[in-house]
């Protein structure tokens, strides 16, 4: 099987995805991303030259509405499944080291 | 009380004629769940306390003309339930216990009056077709315990094939109510995209995610639907189409009706048994007035490898909001902002998950999206178009939900081949936003059941349900019942 993304490229990715990963995980997500690939590599077969692009499953045109304030949650309920709280606001550590 | 054996319309009749309470409904569906749920495992969550509560209050009211009034049912764990905890089976939500809101369709539920007596076990985000992607245990299959249930909805059809309620609700992505429903021996719509709203139900692939029902009979899942169905101003992507009486059109009148097979559904990879449990469907169908031709959706070879990068594509954008921040669990290592990211997704997401967002984001990623992403939106489009061609000169395609009947737990074939296969008969019905239908049309000689498959125009439920439920009629299959423990 052809090898097309490297471990470094899938730590870059898992960078931007926000997802610490080990080493080992590292080499097995390489792997398992490379089996897809090759796989959806078939693609490459059809002819989709001047097929426009689909995406959604029924037309959409733009929904407009008017824009009226309304009571949605309270502070208090927002803050209710946070891990970390405090004076009303969501706590995180640090920003910087 | 046992209600395994009737219908929603029925016992509808039993409550009006006061024959039974709808504490008499509640307690059965609670005391099923106690005698079978420790072997099952459908439900994560089970909300004795208020559904009792509802049930008594409903016993008080003289007004029971609501649609599901009293009928007791579930949700999976993926739409959220205002208070109740709801974990889209994952360890990341294990302590999301205070749900804001209801989703759309639980509000719809509760409108017509029927009681929520827990939340369905899960594959993961809804990513995976048995269960055993889900972080807290694996359904089995009512059938025989040592298969799978299917997935990623196999509580929600585990549950209704057990007799643990009347009705459960399911998302489909790429057959995740359908697969399970053909496996559980039970009856499960994917609605057309933008015929039930969506919000409340917890992403996964957003242009392809619908919520539906799973229920025993056809007229039951049909009532269900129309209750569910509808415009939300919350989802702009719910249709402003009307939404008609499905149950009220299942005449089993089906003469003139043309129906299309897919040669591509019945190809070398189909069990036996499977293709000729789906050659006697057809037959029926003839004997009832119906003609059927075989024709082709030559692009369905295609719709595994494009569902797997717009879903997954789709998937890293939308579980971004996983953060450790609002709501979750977050990761007690964390020193800084940056970690905290890092390692509440990193020990918070499953191996499934992760795999998925590492495609999608690949396939979103700066020189790779043309390549990829672009061209799997374009043979969308070509999949998309061979529904088109089918459905102008016939009105339903017809085949089977799945290629083989459940396999075993554990067996985990992970050869991607044979995983792709499994794929082709479910998928580009989500890729072409139509509607499908998976009722019982078999057993297998160990005892399994079989789901045939009845696809539809857009919007065109009521077609698809006269044409499942003329079938139900003419055969036994959904009377069958599997043989657990207990009294029912």
């Amino acid at each position: 099987m052809m090898s097309h993304v490297s471990e470094d490229k899938v730590k870059q990715l898992a960078d931007m995805l926000r997802i610490a990963v080990t080493e080992e995980e590292a080499t097995r997500y390489t792997e398992h991303l490379n089996k897809m690939v090759d796989y959806v590599k078939c693609l490459d077969e059809v002819d989709t030259d001047g097929v426009e692009p689909m995406t959604h499953a029924i037309e959409l045109k733009n929904v407009m509405r008017d824009d009226e304030p309304k009571q949605w949650i309270t502070q208090e309920q927002a803050l209710k499944n946070a891990p970390d709280h405090e004076d009303g606001q969501f706590r995180v550590p640090a920003i910087l080291d | 009380m046992t209600f395994k054996k009737h219908s929603i319309k029925e016992i509808e009749k039993m409550l009006h004629n006061n024959e039974i309470t709808v504490k008499d409904l509640v307690e059965s569906s609670l005391n099923r769940i106690k005698e079978v749920d420790d072997q099952v495992k459908a439900f994560i969550t089970v909300d004795e306390e208020n559904a009792l509560k509802k049930a008594e209050q409903l016993d008080q009211q003289t007004n029971k003309d609501a649609k599901l009034f009293g009928i007791p049912g579930a949700i999976k764990d993926n739409i959220v339930t205002k208070g109740l905890r709801t974990t889209c089976g994952s360890q990341f939500l294990s302590n999301f216990t205070d749900p804001l809101y209801d989703a759309t369709v639980v509000d719809k539920l509760h409108e017509a009056e029927a009681v929520t007596v827990g939340k369905l076990n899960m594959d993961e985000f809804a990513m995976g077709s048995t269960t055993e992607n889900s972080s807290y245990q694996t359904t089995h299959n009512p059938w025989n315990l040592d298969h799978v249930p299917g997935g990623s909805s196999g509580g929600s059809a585990a549950a209704v094939a057990a007799g643990e309620v009347l009705f459960t609700l399911g998302t489909d992505t790429g057959g995740s109510i359908r697969q399970p429903a053909a496996f559980c021996g039970v009856v499960g719509m994917k609605p057309t995209y933008g015929r039930v709203s969506r919000f409340g139900a917890v992403a996964f692939a957003s242009s392809l995610d619908q919520v539906g029902p799973i229920t025993r009979t056809v007229e039951d899942n049909a009532r269900i639907l129309e209750v569910i169905s509808g415009r939300d101003k919350m989802d702009m992507t719910s249709a402003h189409e009307d939404v008609p009486a499905f149950s009220e059109g299942l005449t089993g009148d089906i003469k003139g009706l043309k129906i299309a097979v897919p040669k591509e559904y019945l190809s070398e990879a189909v069990d036996p048994e499977v293709k000729e449990a789906v050659m006697n469907a057809l037959k029926l169908y003839e004997s009832l007035g119906a003609t059927w031709e075989e024709v082709s959706l030559p692009h369905s070879k295609y719709a595994a490898a494009v569902y797997y990068i717009i879903s997954s594509g789709e998937a890293s954008a939308n579980l971004a909001r996983f953060d450790g921040v609002r709501y979750g669990v977050r990761s007690e290592k964390a020193k800084n902002m940056l970690d905290m990211f890092r390692l509440s997704r990193s020990e918070g997401f499953g191996d499934e998950v992760k795999k998925r967002m590492f495609l999608g984001a690949y396939a979103l990623s700066s020189g790779n999206y043309e390549a990829y992403y672009k061209k799997a939106q374009q043979v969308r489009t070509l999949i998309k178009q061979d529904f088109d061609h089918v459905f102008a000169n016939y009105d339903v395609i017809v085949g089977p939900t799945t290629p083989t009947p459940a396999f075993k737990i554990g067996e985990k074939n992970f050869d991607p081949m044979v995983v792709y296969a499994r794929d082709v008969t479910t998928v580009p019905i989500n890729l072409a936003g139509v509607p499908a239908i998976s009722v019982p049309c078999g057993f297998s000689k160990d005892g399994l059941p079989f789901g045939l498959q009845i696809i539809g125009k857009h919007f065109a439920e009521q077609t698809v349900y006269r044409v499942a439920h003329a079938f139900e009629q003419a055969t036994d299959f959904h009377k069958t019942l599997p043989q657990l423990g207990g009294a029912q």
